[in-house]
């Protein structure tokens, strides 16, 4: 089973490379795009085949290290 | 699962796919004729990266012949890895500068970042911990619309890798010329400091020895850079992106304490990074210096991909590897601090007295060719040479001034070459090592020897356009320049390593030029006691046919043995006295006063008396070792006026000038080489006249330092702050995109 | 004032804050691996600047969760005293010994320049020997040091003058212009509640020695071994 993560930076902390890009684009001519947030995107190989197992593990993985709650959300995907 | 690889699932080796190795006809003939068969694939692969210019030197090995590479503090020069002098106490100080010109104008960040990662590895596989980075950057002209992005990538790159190492960046240069839009330059250098006892070279020795490869796992990166970095450049030179890799400065950081680490035992016989060409360089280099063979069994080499071919780990270009001989029975020692650093550690062949290259795997032999040719046998060129036609001397009155002397100084502060650096100085780490006495922004950069009282001053040095104009007097005004600077911070000039820059040597006006360089700076070495210790050569450096300007980039070491007796480049104090050493005859030929004011790249650039220099170069540091000056800063690009500029701007105060309101371009502007400005405190100017007339150096009393201008020029005082805005407002502005 | 020096994967100013704190104290800084799950006893607690584990993920993130770390928690909560610079920084707030987090610098770059400097608390053991509101000058080093914290904890920082140090402009004034990385309220160090823990983005070690041209960080040192022996 494979598990994605996103990690973004929660609504209200500055991201700064997000508004660069945002930036970017302007300069590029791409008219009425808003807020640009950048993230990661993080791709884990499990070795667990019950889908909810995996889930709580994966859970407690973003809990632990790899995104930090103080600014970032997380979401997961089981694929 | 992936089918394992076979010898009859390779293509055969023909003429026409030597060609594609960049095999010339003569050379390939020259490999049948030494393998005594059709070679494999792999073998082909080896001879084509061995036979490259980049590693056999084919071109340049006749003209490298003519440098000094000696003197009784040299400890190793031009050879290995990297070249050794000795500083005293038991220490030696180990440098080397090298390019990565086409990695990085292909892909700038991976490019540079894994130029400055070759490097360090080049200093601490001779058992030196690096202690500094420098590097000399040339970027094609700020109109171009590669310029802002190739100089955003290479900044980034270099400081993204070396921050992470942990290396402090301490100094450097940066031109912009049009004749590089299609070829940057990143020349990256390194000094590290090791035990002169602890000492390792790359001559392995000891039949049955294992070869020991820790690092970094091999994967499909760089796959030909050695013949890239070697051919011109065409319009699809871009197509060929994925054969650039990727650096992994965490690893390098690892890698750099695991080898200091297992380089305290004795458990090494000889070591060598794995650079251009990787596993193949590396091991041919080792055994071959040591007149042996090598068993290399390619089952045992950590992949970090699926499906390798032999051929594809021979040629391998990842980065952060390392192979060495170990000596048998210290392979569980050595594996344990590799573990300890986390690093994968294997041991994949051992040396033989066959003289032979061996390459088994999976139960096949792919490779089993006799290893002497691969470097004595690789083609030597002794190509025709063309000399550059001699450039008319101008005279300063052919070129006046066209504004006060004012304007036209606050205009040539404010223009690409002579801004402000600070912008890309900041985005490295200089500090880190908590060595560094003077960074970024001085003339020479000066790093404490950790623990004792010694300073090394480093700097890197070159005037592409003198030396397009006059490659003789070029070269030896890069390493005249290089001593200078040196000589600024109160250090003894040692040793080069030099960075031989060109285009395509296959054209004899362009071997004319490397001729002509290494004639100029051999002259120079020798009469400046300079030598030459290591060094690198980047031929190619064309696109569509359109050459760069020949540039030896000089890379410049020296010693202070007392760190207290150390000066800056920036005025000091109130009231101090501003001296010129040196003799000015107001040359304005290849002067940037002369390009940017009236438009003209033209004329001879100045000629440069070695024998004045030396005198120059012994007195000024007399005078810091005998405390009599606060600071001093060599006079360059923009001459007398600017280098005053410097020296108020570095050192926030302003200079009050006496004599010089009427002083013509050639004066202000002229780039005459072997002068210094200096200041001393009032008590004691009349030692250093006298100093200076005992030396038979002229010297020229110009000012006082004080106030928040430059004062006494024609046209007015020009306000410090007004200098500063134009000084540091350049670069910043051109990378934001506003210039 | 005995000391160790917390050594990571990637660490690089371990030796630079321990030559600081040894030339003050006169005592040998123990060096700490990041796999030790013991420390000896010492007064202070160096977390130093770097690149732990190459800043992969997050900077600091890893370095927060290796063993040594346990151990440093359970001495700060003893009192003894932490201080982490730079990458040190990020990992005491990554290990949640300080609050707040360390982002992207907003000009996307790496700078390494002197900042000006204003000390806003001179009641700690790191900061006694500095007057109130001195105005000094220390290097920063760093591409992620601009500090964000949500409301509450900023008021709580602010309420409770656990602001160590704040950026200011060459003139000593707390404003945009002196802020070198888009830091929320121009932090550039702070306390933990009891004042034990310090983490500051500038380093102290680089501004020490007088041939750094610069000797504004060595109250720091002398600040501790006065508060340490």
């Amino acid at each position: 089973m494979k598990a994605k993560v996103t990690v973004t930076l929660k609504h209200g902390v500055l991201d700064p490379q997000g508004k660069a890009i945002g930036h970017a684009l302007q300069t590029l001519g791409f008219d009425g795009v808003g807020e640009v947030r950048q993230g990661k995107l993080i791709e884990l190989e499990l070795e667990e085949t019950d889908a909810a197992k995996a889930k709580a593990a994966v859970e407690a993985m973003c809990q632990r290290l790899l995104a930090n709650t103080v600014i970032e959300n997380y979401a997961i995907e089981l694929v | 699962m992936s089918v394992t690889h076979t010898p009859d699932r390779e293509p055969k080796v023909t003429a026409e796919l030597a060609a594609e190795h960049g095999l010339k006809p003569d050379e390939y003939a020259s490999m049948l004729e030494s393998v005594g068969r059709t070679p494999t694939l792999t073998e082909l692969g080896i001879y084509s990266v061995m036979w490259s210019e980049h590693c056999s030197y084919k071109s340049s090995r006749v003209w490298l012949k003519k440098l000094p590479t000696t003197a009784p503090w040299v400890i190793c020069g031009p050879g290995e890895n990297a070249g050794v002098i000795d500083i005293g106490d038991g220490q030696a100080a180990i440098f080397k500068m090298e390019s990565h010109n086409h990695p990085s104008f292909i892909e700038p960040y991976q490019g540079a970042a894994t130029g400055v990662g070759g490097i360090l590895r080049d200093v601490f596989t001779m058992g030196a911990r690096p202690v500094a980075n420098l590097n000399a950057l040339r970027f094609g002209e700020p109109a171009n619309p590669k310029t802002r992005h190739l100089v955003a990538g290479v900044v980034a790159g270099i400081g993204g890798y070396g921050n992470c190492v942990g290396v402090p960046t301490v100094g450097g240069e940066t031109n912009f010329h049009k004749a590089y839009n299609g070829n940057c330059l990143v020349n990256a250098m390194t000094v590290g400091v090791a035990q002169t006892d602890k000492i390792f070279y790359s001559k392995a020795a000891g039949v049955g020895k294992p070869v020991v490869y820790v690092g970094s796992k091999t994967g499909r990166d760089g796959i030909h850079g050695a013949t890239m970095s070697s051919a011109e450049f065409t319009e699809d030179s871009e197509a060929k992106r994925p054969t650039v890799q990727v650096g992994d400065p965490f690893t390098e950081k690892l890698l750099i304490e695991a080898c200091l680490e297992l380089m305290a035992t004795d458990a090494i016989v000889a070591i060598q990074d794995m650079g251009a060409a990787g596993l193949t360089s590396s091991s041919v280099e080792m055994a071959g210096k040591g007149g042996l063979g090598i068993d290399l069994d390619l089952d045992a080499v950590p992949q970090r991909e699926a499906g390798m071919t032999p051929y594809e780990i021979m040629l391998s270009e990842s980065q952060e590897r390392m192979l060495m001989i170990l000596e048998p029975g210290r392979e569980e020692e050595a594996k344990r601090i590799f573990d300890k650093w986390e690093l994968d550690f294997a041991v994949i062949g051992k040396l033989t007295d066959n003289g032979r290259m061996v390459i088994r795997m999976h139960g096949h032999t792919w490779c089993d060719v006799e290893l002497a040719p691969l470097f004595d046998k690789a083609p030597l060129y002794n190509r025709p040479t063309e000399p550059t036609p001699p450039q008319a001397e101008i005279a300063a009155a052919e070129a006046p001034l066209k504004a006060s002397a004012r304007d036209t100084l606050l205009a040539l502060l404010g223009t690409p070459d002579l801004a402000s650096r600070r912008w890309i100085w900041e985005q490295y780490d200089s500090q880190v090592g908590a060595d560094t006495m003077i960074g970024p922004g001085g003339d020479a950069a000066l790093v404490r020897v950790h623990g004792t009282p010694k300073a090394l001053a480093m700097t890197t040095d070159c005037t592409p356009r003198y030396c397009y104009a006059d490659p003789v007097r070029g070269g030896a005004q890069a390493v005249a320049e290089a001593y200078r600077n040196i000589i600024t911070v109160g250090a003894l000039p040692l040793a080069i390593t030099d960075n031989m820059n060109f285009g395509n040597p296959e054209k004899p006006r362009i071997m004319g030029q490397f001729a002509g360089c290494i004639e100029g700076m051999a002259e120079a070495c020798r009469v400046l006691d300079f030598p030459v210790v290591s060094g690198n050569v980047s031929l190619y450096n064309e696109t569509n046919g359109e050459g760069i300007l020949p540039t030896p980039a000089i890379g410049g070491v020296g010693l202070l043995t007392d760190s207290t007796l150390a000066i800056g480049s920036g005025f000091k104090a109130e009231g101090d006295v501003v001296l010129l050493l040196g003799e000015t005859k107001g040359h304005v030929g290849q002067s940037l006063y002369l390009r940017e004011v009236h438009g003209r790249e033209e004329g001879a650039p100045p000629p440069v008396d070695l024998a004045a220099e030396r005198r120059a170069g012994d007195l000024v540091r007399g005078l810091i070792e005998a405390r009599k000056l606060t600071a001093c800063h060599d006079l360059a690009d923009g001459g007398l006026a600017v280098g005053l500029a410097e020296m108020a701007l570095r050192g926030k105060k302003g200079v009050a000038l006496t004599g010089l309101e009427a002083a013509d371009a050639g004066l202000l502007f002229g780039e005459d080489q072997g002068r210094y400005l200096v200041t001393a405190a009032a008590g004691d100017v009349a030692a250093v006249t006298d100093a200076a007339k005992a030396a038979g150096v002229p010297v020229t009393t110009l000012g006082t330092v004080g106030g928040d201008a430059i004062a006494g020029l024609g046209g007015g005082a020009l306000a410090l702050a007004d200098l500063r805005e134009a000084h540091e407002g350049w670069l910043p502005g051109y990378m934001a995109g506003d210039a | 004032m005995k000391s160790a020096v917390i050594v990571f994967p990637g660490s690089n100013c371990e030796r630079d804050i321990a030559v600081a704190l040894e030339q003050v104290s006169g005592h040998k800084t123990f060096h700490a691996w990041h796999r030790d799950t013991d420390l000896p006893e010492v007064d202070v607690i160096a977390v130093p600047g770097g690149f732990s584990y190459g800043d992969y993920l997050r900077c600091g993130a890893m370095a927060a969760n290796s063993p040594v770390m346990r151990v440093v928690k359970e001495r700060a909560a003893k009192g003894v005293k932490v201080i982490g610079v730079c990458n040190g920084f990020q990992i005491l707030t990554e290990a949640g010994l300080l609050p707040g987090a360390l982002i992207r610098n907003q000009s996307l770059k790496y700078i390494c320049k002197t900042v000006d400097l204003k000390v806003e608390n001179t009641d700690s053991a790191f900061t006694r020997h500095y007057t109130p509101g001195q105005h000094i000058g220390i290097p920063v080093g760093h591409g992620e040091g601009n500090y964000v914290a949500d409301e509450e904890t900023l008021k709580r920082l602010e309420g409770d003058g656990r602001v160590a140090f704040r950026y200011t402009d060459a003139n000593g004034v707390v404003n945009a212009a002196g802020n070198p990385n888009g830091a929320t309220n121009n932090i550039a160090g702070i306390f933990n509640e009891t004042r034990t823990v310090l983490g500051m983005m500038p380093h102290p070690e680089r501004a020490f020695d007088p041939q750094h041209g610069n000797t504004d960080g060595r109250a720091l040192f002398t600040s501790l071994l006065e508060s340490l022996s």
